[in-house]
């Protein structure tokens, strides 16, 4: 069971109000791909689930967010317990300069796991999960930096595999990446949401509306709508959002 | 018009960036020159290996290890003091400090860089000395005074390079080990602090090359005696403060020994800046 309920949910950086009253419900086993213009507030939502906006000075969040039931703002939560269950995926990769095995290595180590078998194991299944065990398997040892970007975005997406999270963030995992990459990751991702629970923030439109589910559509902080994403593709409830996906702005 | 005032600035830059290679090869052949005659009269195992320094007896013994030694002894244990206290402190000004405390450390920092030696040399004589006669024993001036009073002040060096070595490393190596439920702390020492290795191996090079060539503080709290260092309590003289007690009144071989003091301390110094470069080249093509 991995679901997520957000519920009034406002964010401030500083006086300047960066999220407004949003609601979502993210479904287990789907991929939810949240769209909008640069500024909309897109990528700031993904980091509030699993807390990465604590890094950001000033920034302030009120309303809840559940996780399994359980709300993830309480004064209890231990962050680095959450951000296990809920991983995330950066727009750049951003592998440790560490032999490739290390990369996969350093998150189940953190957790406390030093069987070199076990350890091993790990490492093989997380690679094979992001689809590059085939490409990297005879040079582990290779720093994670020599190999090319797209194969750096999956050993990322294999890393983060690696701590078996229950829910997968990825902020625009493929816009720094050539179409070759842009396609394996996507279809790594659309098997991915057979064991994971996915929120993909995404600048493509057809990104968008080849591999998620549903779509939520944000503009200027507020979550416009959220439907299942041929509806939002077909016949929008908003306007705006039937402007923005027809390329009238952003 | 143009093209002749490029020209001539053309040739400034040139000048300008002459002069420096100038001055140091002209500051190599004069040490070597005067240096190295001597050291083949009376031998280089006498100067290397020999522990007697009697440069003014009827028959001279210019033994250096005693001094070679005393370097050595000195700045390793200047480095072993102060490079812990210097990295944690630029982890801690990098990664930890709050706001309104960096405001005031790192302005001292620097200010510590510039201090003068001599400044340094008199706070220990006044400070040190004393307070390691009297908590843990001898007169005072000693190794282990002039490891101490070395180890201060190779800290600005260690600081600066190490915490400008850490802010180096991009963020989103911080970002993605603590998305991965990493604390704080292993984020900085499993990830950051590595990936700085380069950089903070730099800063301790150059902090053992200021404690080596460092000479005007030592000589006030060493003891200066040219004997073979034995025990942490006792004095020593280090090949810095060697040529500097001796320079004024010596001539002939005597002086000419005293340079070639210099000579070894040249070559301990390359070889410290070699090894710099090495671990700086090795960090760039990481």
């Amino acid at each position: 069971m991995a679901e997520m309920k957000v519920r009034d949910l406002d964010l401030w950086y500083g006086d300047f109000q960066g999220l407004k009253n949003i609601n979502m419900d993210i479904i287990e086993n789907q991929i939810i791909a949240f769209i909008g213009p640069s500024g909309s507030g897109k990528s700031t939502f993904l980091k509030t689930l699993n807390r990465m906006n604590d890094l950001v000075e000033n920034a302030r969040v009120e309303g809840t967010i559940e996780l399994d039931g359980v709300d993830i703002y309480a004064p209890n939560t231990d962050v680095n317990v959450l951000r296990k269950k809920v991983g995330m995926v950066f727009q750049n990769p951003n592998p440790f300069p560490k032999s490739i095995y290390d990369n996969i290595a350093f998150g189940p180590r953190t957790h406390g796991i030093t069987d070199k078998n076990e350890l091993d194991e790990i490492v093989e299944n997380s690679l094979k999960g992001a689809a590059i065990w085939d490409e990297v398997k005879d040079h582990l040892d290779r720093s994670a930096l020599s190999i090319s970007g797209g194969q750096q975005q999956r050993v990322c997406i294999a890393r983060a595999l690696a701590v078996e999270p229950e829910i997968l963030l990825m902020d625009e995992p493929t816009s720094a990446l050539d179409p070759i990459s842009t396609a394996k990751i996507e279809e790594l991702v659309t098997t991915l949401k057979e064991d994971y629970t996915i929120a993909m923030v995404t600048h493509n439109m057809q990104q968008a509306s080849r591999i998620s589910d549903r779509t939520a559509f944000f503009l200027s902080g507020e979550l416009i709508e959220t439907d299942d994403t041929t509806k939002i593709f077909t016949n929008p409830e908003h306007e705006d959002t039937e402007n923005y996906i027809s390329g009238r702005f952003g | 018009m143009a093209e002749r005032k490029e020209r001539v600035m053309n040739g400034v830059f040139f000048i300008s960036a002459l002069m420096s290679i100038v001055s140091l090869v002209l500051i190599t052949v004069f040490m070597f020159t005067n240096g190295v005659p001597v050291m083949m009269k009376y031998g280089l195992d006498e100067f290397l290996f020999g522990t007697q320094w009697r440069p003014t007896a009827t028959e001279p013994q210019f033994g250096l290890l005693p001094m070679i030694m005393g370097s050595v002894y000195v700045t390793i244990g200047a480095a072993v003091l102060g490079v812990p206290i210097g990295v944690l402190t630029a982890i801690f000004m990098a990664e930890y400090c709050p706001k309104w405390l960096y405001k005031i450390l790192k302005p001292a920092v620097s200010l510590m860089a510039s201090i003068p030696s001599i400044v340094y040399g008199f706070f220990a004589l006044q400070f040190l000395v004393p307070l390691v006669r009297d908590s843990i024993g001898g007169n005072g001036y000693s190794i282990l005074t002039a490891m101490i009073l070395l180890a201060v002040m190779i800290l600005p060096t260690v600081i600066e390079l190490s915490e400008s070595a850490l802010r180096a490393v991009p963020r989103t190596y911080y970002n993605g080990s603590v998305a991965l439920g990493a604390t704080h702390e292993r984020a900085l020492f499993k990830v950051m602090l590595p990936a700085a290795s380069s950089g903070v191996l730099s800063s301790i090079v150059l902090g053992i090359g200021r404690a080596i060539g460092e000479t005007m503080a030592v000589v006030l709290v060493a003891g200066n005696q040219p004997l073979m260092p034995d025990g942490f309590l006792k004095g020593v003289r280090t090949l810095t403060t060697n040529i500097v007690l001796e320079m004024s009144y010596a001539s002939g071989d005597h002086r000419s020994a005293l340079i070639a003091t210099g000579v070894i301390l040249f070559v301990f110094i390359l070889l410290i800046n070699s090894v710099f470069l090495v671990i700086k080249n090795k960090g760039a093509t990481k």
